[in-house]
């Protein structure tokens, strides 16, 4: 059925992201892709490097580190970034927590999740990015069905729902005030199959975690967590060896994992068409109430 | 073919459609029809919406809280934005813009409408063609879209009845003749609520031979929608490496909006005129034969000329000729300010702004008769009219009837930067 003008869901994905970053590029003055190392922001980085190739990526990439992360996103991270030939900036919420711009929850559920923001904003604020390119898609939870490619946020950095802007066509009004900025999601009409596929259709590396491995595991409100240092176990909870993969890699204290023996992309992508449940089913902090998604987001957070 | 299992999905295209409809007209059932048998909710969505159904008070789970996801709506019970869903098939990979459908939602459902290549137009079996249905349709006509599915729903409330769903064939029919941009339009019977000729065939209309609706949308042939005639490349980008490996290369990203594109092409610079030849095509994955709409690329030539963001690479034998007056329908987008006479305003246009003048207003629509109103010129939130529009520097634009991407342009205003509406050359 494909005549010689067709073309796949996946070219015509990659194609409009592209398109999306370019148009980042060409219209603010300084944009940063925020890299976290998970998935969807590696394929983010991919696109961008076929967007602007053979020249380097015409911006930085940014870390919000919550200082809670898996070794191995770390080392992935580094390696990565170096090879791209970009320069890495990193945002610390540590170092927002050390000057006494937040404080840190208490107790063992405590999360630095939330704290995430405050990083952020002061990151951006900090570097006079004027846009950030982020890996959120649509299909992820519902206050991102509503989400534009150009999200503008206003000079406190928040998100007003109600007031967003038409996109029509692939024509972005990326127009601002002083001190304002955008959220610009490129892989906004990806699905987490989309991302799968095209990983694998790219032949792009990732990070071991998302592959199917044995890990010290306890269990928390139905969620699978991985044993760090970051994570008090309450008196009930029992430590296992557990053969495990993640579906999505964040800090540590909120990402869990599940029972999986997938470790090949095959396997993974026969996985996800059969999954029963969303990819952030296994994300505490969206767990909080119906609408945590977009209280979080209102207040700044990706 | 290889025995890979997952090698289907790397065949599968892409099909993008809109829905328009309100709180009753079965629309949610429809679309948590779509999502529900192609396994594209999950099972902690569904529990999530029990949860909140029974919280509400609603005695069957409420498919519409998969899709209104905003706290305002889950509170008022509306949906007020365009929500956009995703889900497959072995065959295609659908997005649906998903709208509300009444008239203080026209910009909504202009703007679902845009990107997409179907439109499903809903009908309450009971009900027959209404002023909704003549509004949603004017919508999809406006913008475009030439294939539309009127899906009769609601069959199970009128007995499965033939000579029901003839009659709304035969109405939809004659005022339709007169949306000239509609090309193809398919008529399903169909019963949201019970699932038949959703997903499944119905056994309760034996009467009706023809697809289902997932069936429709699997196979639709949407593969002439773009016009691969004309050629229209709007530079976005200059890539200029300065490395040693790639010292001279210069090369102009965009993407394709029209027509094809070859190494070796005789091409055309404009607003400028300067004319090359395309020396070849890049990409990281190697060069390219040929691109097409609506593929990014990366185009060098074999001349040194200047060419920059917002200028346009066409074909020297096809050249839409630059014009600083263009007529246009446009839709209002703000709902704090009206159209004044001679308003100024920033006009995007591809890659390009300028500023503009709107000139003229010439007449309004009544979108629920197709009526021309000409006694009132002021255009306020949600009014479609026509107008004439003056800007600072030539467009190089073709009609919105010729191409959806060349042909159409929004207006922003100056002051607040906002969006304030959408316009289709004619």
């Amino acid at each position: 059925m494909h005549n010689d003008y067709t073309i796949t869901h996946l070219k015509q994905l990659e194609s409009e992201a592209i398109y999306i970053l370019r148009e980042t590029a060409a219209q603010f003055e300084k944009p940063v892709l925020l890299f976290s190392g998970g998935k969807d922001s590696i394929v983010m980085a991919h696109l961008a490097r076929k967007a602007f190739w053979p020249a380097k990526l015409p911006f930085q990439l940014l870390h919000v580190d919550t200082g809670h992360n898996f070794p191995e996103t770390m080392e992935f991270r580094d390696k990565y970034v170096e090879e791209l030939g970009a320069e890495l900036v990193v945002g610390s919420v540590q170092k927002a927590i050390d000057e006494g711009k937040v404080v840190e929850e208490k107790g063992a559920r405590a999360s630095r999740n939330g704290l995430q923001t405050v990083a952020l904003l002061e990151a951006l604020e900090e570097g006079q990015y004027d846009a950030a390119l982020g890996g959120g898609r649509r299909d992820e939870e519902k206050a991102r069905a509503k989400e534009r490619f150009f999200s503008h946020r206003d000079a406190f950095g928040q998100w007003d729902p109600k007031n967003q802007r038409p996109e029509l066509w692939n024509i972005f009004n990326g127009r601002k005030q002083h001190g304002e900025h955008f959220r610009v999601f490129p892989l906004s009409n990806w699905t987490e199959m989309d991302i799968w596929q095209y990983i694998k259709a790219e032949e792009i590396e990732l990070p071991h975690l998302y592959f199917s491995h044995e890990r010290d595991c306890f269990v928390r409100d139905g969620v699978i967590m991985g044993v760090t240092d970051f994570i008090e176990l309450l008196p009930d909870e029992k430590v296992e060896k557990m053969v495990v993969r993640f579906r999505t890699i964040g800090d540590a204290t909120c990402t869990g994992a599940c029972l999986s023996s997938a470790n090949n992309l095959d396997d993974i992508i026969d996985e996800v068409a059969a999954a029963r449940q969303t990819e952030r089913g296994t994300r505490a902090d969206d767990k909080r109430s119906e609408t945590a998604m977009e209280d979080r987001k209102k207040q700044g957070y990706f | 073919m290889s025995e890979d299992n997952n090698s289907g999905y790397l065949d599968m295209d892409l099909l993008r459609f809109t829905t328009a409809g309100s709180v009753d007209d079965g629309k949610s059932t429809l679309i948590g029809r779509l999502l529900y048998d192609s396994k594209a909710i999950f099972e902690d969505q569904m529990e999530a919406m029990e949860v909140s159904s029974k919280a509400r008070g609603d005695e069957n789970v409420n498919l519409a809280l998969l899709t209104d996801g905003l706290r305002a709506e889950r509170e008022q019970g509306i949906t007020i934005d365009v929500a956009y869903r995703y889900f497959a098939t072995p065959k295609r990979k659908f997005i649906i813009a998903d709208t509300p459908g009444h008239i203080q939602y026209t910009r909504n459902m202009v703007t679902g409408a845009s990107t997409a290549n179907l439109a499903i137009v809903l009908i309450d079996a009971r009900k027959g063609v209404i002023e909704q249905t003549c509004r949603h349709s004017f919508i999809a006509n406006l913008l475009r879209i030439q294939h539309v599915v009127v899906c009769v729903n609601k069959m199970d409330l009128v007995d499965w009845d033939e000579g029901v769903f003839n009659k709304i064939v035969e109405d939809f029919k004659s005022f339709a003749s007169r949306l000239d941009n509609i090309v193809d339009v398919t008529f399903i019977p169909a019963s949201a609520l019970i699932g038949d000729n959703i997903v499944e065939k119905s056994e309760n209309m034996p009467w009706y031979q023809g697809p289902t609706l997932l069936y429709h949308l699997e196979t639709v042939y949407i593969g002439a929608d773009e016009n691969h005639v004309e050629a229209r490349f709007p530079v976005q980008w200059v890539i200029r490496p300065h490395s040693d490996k790639y010292h001279d290369f210069r090369g102009f990203a965009g993407r394709v909006a029209g027509g094809v594109f070859k190494p070796g092409d005789a091409v055309t610079v404009l607003p400028s005129g300067f004319t090359s030849t395309i020396k070849s095509i890049e990409s990281m994955d190697g060069p390219q034969e040929k691109v097409f709409a609506p593929m990014s690329a990366t185009i060098t030539l074999e001349d040194e000329i200047d060419m920059s963001r917002g200028d346009m690479l066409v074909k020297a034998n096809n050249r839409p000729d630059p014009t600083q007056d263009i007529d246009a329908m446009i839709c209002w987008f703000a709902s704090d300010k009206q159209l004044a006479g001679s308003g100024k305003y920033i006009l995007r246009h591809t890659t390009k702004e300028v500023k503009a003048i709107v000139t003229e207003v010439c007449y309004k629509m009544n979108i629920n008769t197709l009526h021309k109103i000409e006694d009132d010129l002021t255009l306020s939130l949600n009014d479609i009219g026509r107008v004439k529009i003056r800007t600072s520097a030539p467009l190089i634009a073709d009609s919105y009837k010729s191409n959806r991407i060349t042909g159409s342009f929004v207006l922003i205003d100056q002051l607040t930067n906002a969006t304030v509406a959408a316009g289709m050359i004619i």
